[in-house]
């Protein structure tokens, strides 16, 4: 009987999580298609972004993905490298860098957002760039990406490394030929990790990259990301709402996108290395 | 025990064996080789000789250090941090351990192979290019050649030769061990140290491991740790028998591995064998 | 005569260079933090310097035009959000745990964890953005302005909800079958095993989940500030609009100078040690290893 009961309260709250989250994703879906169309993926925005398109902000967020992609992933992975494969399990180096990582990923991203304006914005003088919100997304994601990559490296089979060795293979030339392959999917996962968080991300943004919703001429323009679209739609536009949730159907899209990308370019570099002769 | 007389697709293929008799000149000579991991002895005191194209056995029970004097031969157990290594080994003459050696060059004379077959997640053709590769090989055709060759030599070019640039990993046990030695042998190495190299394969493969062993006398120095007796006995010309006394391993015997199997000079190695003791 | 074991790797031409280049990486890595913390040190330094945090909880309320720092009204919103949303997260979270390891049907169950698994990846805007145009106009039918805590705790328990309920169902699926099959040798009803032997050795991966959890509702920021009201005043009602310090933050930067920037700083400052000691709590406990009930 009290099993019953325990079943029913059971399915009954999943009822209530799956009704809330289909909620969600509904609303999200139907005022995102109403308002989607090709113009709106091509066109700028007019009138504050209740007409028009999102053209610009696309271009403006792939570009501060970019940057953090181009300096958090050769970084990331050099850190891992090194913790994996070069340092002794222990050393008091290694481990210090470790907490220091794990602290890292735990700071606020609004934090990061006041680190980002005072280093990069001020201090460094990009001002409100594409360069400055990308630099700081960049600081953002290594702390995770390097803890996944790391923990991948660590978990692949020792035998290839004492085989390596015992064939007279240089350390550079195991780990590229062999032990990066061999972890490869550790570190897509850390990179899709890193690029969800990257994309979604808004706070941080907002005192780096700025607001401004033109075509950006450089890297060193304000750029207005997709998420801070949607945000200034929202909240200080009114009438913006359809506006903001054809673009917040596109941000998802572009998340999904790019996770797809990240796993087919990764897949495809596997089989490669694999079938190369 | 020739390959001829065993069907199906276990055969080693077209494969010449090597000449008979070894010469007893030797090849690696250890004069008081000590060992320690940290504080922890783990051999002392060992000297043998091993001699040019002859099989040489290690036998012994476990952590008598049998492995850890197999990596000092190749250097490999430099890689572990905290491993302390005492005496001489000299290869042709030259102290290997007092000069710090070319390391590559030293790898590519000495070729190993382990317990648990390794062959790196990578296509069957690229397992045995990339140590050529590293060795400076790159010419398209030597590359091939070289690669058909070693294969042949293992009895795997009929098996594998449509399905090159297929996983590794792919093959059977007995198969990625062949594969593992034929890696060894594309580098043409002189000596090869093998670690219990059939003791994680099943019966028939491993016989068609040990087979290929054998042929390879003449042709290559090898040195290979051995638990199982009656392997020793098939395959080896030398024997070295190492036993634990006050918690480091010792060489307690070494000699003509008929001579050692059928009247040991040392007790304990009497008992060992006769499986009394370990 | 004994040598002690080298890194032979170094005597390699491409190791002599990539072993350096990776050190020089990772250093910058190290220095990363350092220059986080010290420059959020740095820009807080005259409030913190002499005491002046302390004003923090002395001064009657935030009024930083006219000097008047009091954060308590701010950091009460920020831990009533959080707790809020947590409370409710956390059994609608194990439920949906604990139907996932024991109810569910297979091909169910991946559909459900792969909804969750999008939902826990959508960004915190798009929450936001359906909070404001659908949860705080409906809020505020019952009880205008409609922006409110409770719109916040809703929010945020929709946002930490995936979570809790993927890193309930991987600490229940952890447990060793060995238990399971034990428990229903004995005869144990399903309501019995999973309350009485697999929650209870689960309990510290859970318990790990919910501390993290915690962390990340205090570390919002865009959902809580679209949809709480951003007035600041102590939390006394749920139907009451809030500001929490993620979102003063986010509002006032933009213009803040001086003595009013180094406090929203500070604020920064807390929230990070708040959110670090939250960090630290959870690995500590998740540690425990599955145990006996």
């Amino acid at each position: 009987m009290a099993d019953r009961l325990f079943t029913t309260a059971v399915y009954l709250l999943v009822i209530l999580v799956i009704g809330a989250l289909l909620w969600v994703i509904g609303d999200l879906v139907i005022g995102g298609l109403s308002r989607l169309s090709w113009s709106f993926l091509v066109e700028a925005p007019s009138d504050a972004g209740r007409a028009g398109g999102i053209a610009p902000i696309l271009v403006s967020t792939l570009l501060i993905l970019a940057v953090a992609l181009a300096v958090a992933l050769p970084l990331g992975l050099a850190v891992a490298v090194w913790l994996a494969e070069f340092t002794r399990p222990g050393r008091s180096a290694a481990q210090g860098i470790r907490l220091t990582l794990d602290v890292l990923a735990g700071v606020p991203s609004i934090v990061y957002g006041l680190f980002g304006h005072a280093f990069f914005s001020l201090v460094l003088g990009l001002r409100f760039s594409i360069l400055s919100g990308g630099l700081t997304l960049a600081c953002m994601i290594l702390p995770l990406f390097v803890r996944t990559c790391e923990s991948g490296l660590s978990a692949v089979d020792d035998g290839w490394r004492a085989g390596a060795r015992a064939l007279g293979m240089s350390r550079t030339s195991t780990v590229w030929h062999i032990l990066l392959p061999a972890a490869s999917p550790a570190i897509l996962a850390g990179l899709m990790l890193g690029i969800g968080r990257a994309t979604a991300e808004t706070a941080a943004l907002l005192f780096t990259s700025g607001y401004v919703d033109r075509m950006p001429g450089s890297l060193l323009d304000s750029g207005r990301a997709l998420a801070v679209h949607i945000f200034e739609l929202s909240m200080n536009v009114s009438g913006g709402d359809e506006a903001a949730y054809a673009s917040a159907f596109v941000l998802i899209l572009v998340i999904v996108a790019l996770n797809l990308m990240a796993q087919l370019v990764t897949d495809r570099w596997l089989t490669r290395r694999i079938q190369r002769s | 025990m020739t390959a001829e007389h065993r069907p199906g697709p276990y055969t080693l293929g077209t494969m010449a064996a090597g000449p008979s008799c070894c010469e007893p000149h030797p090849h690696l000579q250890v004069r008081d080789l000590s060992v320690a991991y940290g504080e922890q002895p783990v051999l002392e005191g060992v000297s043998l000789d091993i001699y040019r194209g002859c099989i040489t056995a290690l036998i012994g029970p476990s952590g008598c250090g049998k492995t850890s004097f197999l990596s000092t031969l190749n250097h490999l157990i430099m890689q572990d941090r905290g491993a302390r290594v005492a005496g001489r080994v000299l290869l042709d003459g030259q102290d290997i351990l007092q000069s710090v050696p070319d390391l590559m060059h030293l790898r590519r004379r000495i070729g190993m192979i382990f317990q648990k077959p390794n062959p790196f997640p990578l296509s069957i053709r690229r397992n045995l290019e990339l140590p050529l590769r590293e060795h400076g090989v790159r010419d398209r055709r030597t590359l091939n050649e070289k690669v058909q060759g070693a294969l042949t030599a293992v009895g795997l070019w009929d098996e594998v030769r449509d399905r090159l640039d297929r996983s590794a990993p792919a093959l059977s046990g007995g198969q990625q061990q062949r594969l593992c030695i034929a890696r060894a042998l594309v580098l043409e190495p002189e000596i090869l140290l093998m670690d219990e190299p059939c003791s994680a394969l099943d019966p028939i493969a491993s016989a068609v491991v040990e087979d290929l062993i054998v042929r390879l006398r003449g042709r290559y120095t090898v040195v290979i740790v051995t638990h199982n007796l009656a392997q020793a006995r098939r395959v080896a010309n030398y024997a070295a028998f190492f036993w634990m006394t006050e918690r480091v391993g010792k060489l307690i015997e070494f000699g003509q591995c008929r001579r050692l199997f059928e009247a040991p000079a040392h007790e304990l190695t009497a008992a060992y064998i006769s499986g009394a003791r370990g | 005569m004994f040598r002690s074991g080298l890194d032979h790797g170094r005597r390699y031409n491409a190791d002599r260079l990539l072993a350096p280049l990776l050190r020089l990486s990772a250093a910058v890595g190290a220095l990363l933090l350092l220059l986080v913390v010290g420059f959020l040190l740095y820009e807080a330094w005259p409030v913190l310097r002499g005491g002046g945090w302390q004003a923090f909880w002395r001064d009657e309320g935030w009024y930083p035009l006219e000097g008047l720092f009091g954060l308590m009204p701010m950091l009460w919103a920020s831990l009533a959000a959080a707790l809020g949303a947590v409370l409710l997260a956390t059994p609608l979270g194990l439920a949906s745990a604990i139907f996932l390891q024991f109810y569910a049907p297979p091909l169910p169950a991946k559909l459900f964890r792969l909804v969750l698994s999008l939902l826990a990846g959508i960004p915190s805007v798009i929450y936001g953005l359906w909070g404001l145009t659908v949860l705080v106009p409906l809020i505020g039918r019952l009880q205008p302005p409609g922006a409110s805590l409770l719109a916040a705790v809703l929010v945020l328990t929709l946002m930490i909800l995936p979570t809790v309920a993927l890193t309930g169902a991987a600490a229940l699926g952890a447990v060793p079958r060995a238990w399971l099959t034990g428990a229903e040798a004995l005869g144990m009803s399903r309501k019995g095993l999973i309350l009485g032997v697999a929650l209870p050795a689960a309990r510290s991966g859970i318990a790990g989940g919910v501390l993290l959890s915690i962390a990340r509702a205090l570390g919002e920021t865009m959902a809580v500030l679209m949809v709480a009201g951003n007035v600041v005043q102590l939390p006394t009602g749920l139907f009451e609009p809030v500001r929490v310090l993620t979102a003063n933050i986010a509002l006032e930067m933009a213009y803040a100078t001086d003595g009013h920037r180094a406090a929203l700083f500070a604020s920064g400052l807390l929230l990070t040690l708040l959110v670090l000691v939250l960090a630290i709590a959870a690995a500590r406990v998740s540690r425990g290893e599955p145990r006996h009930g």
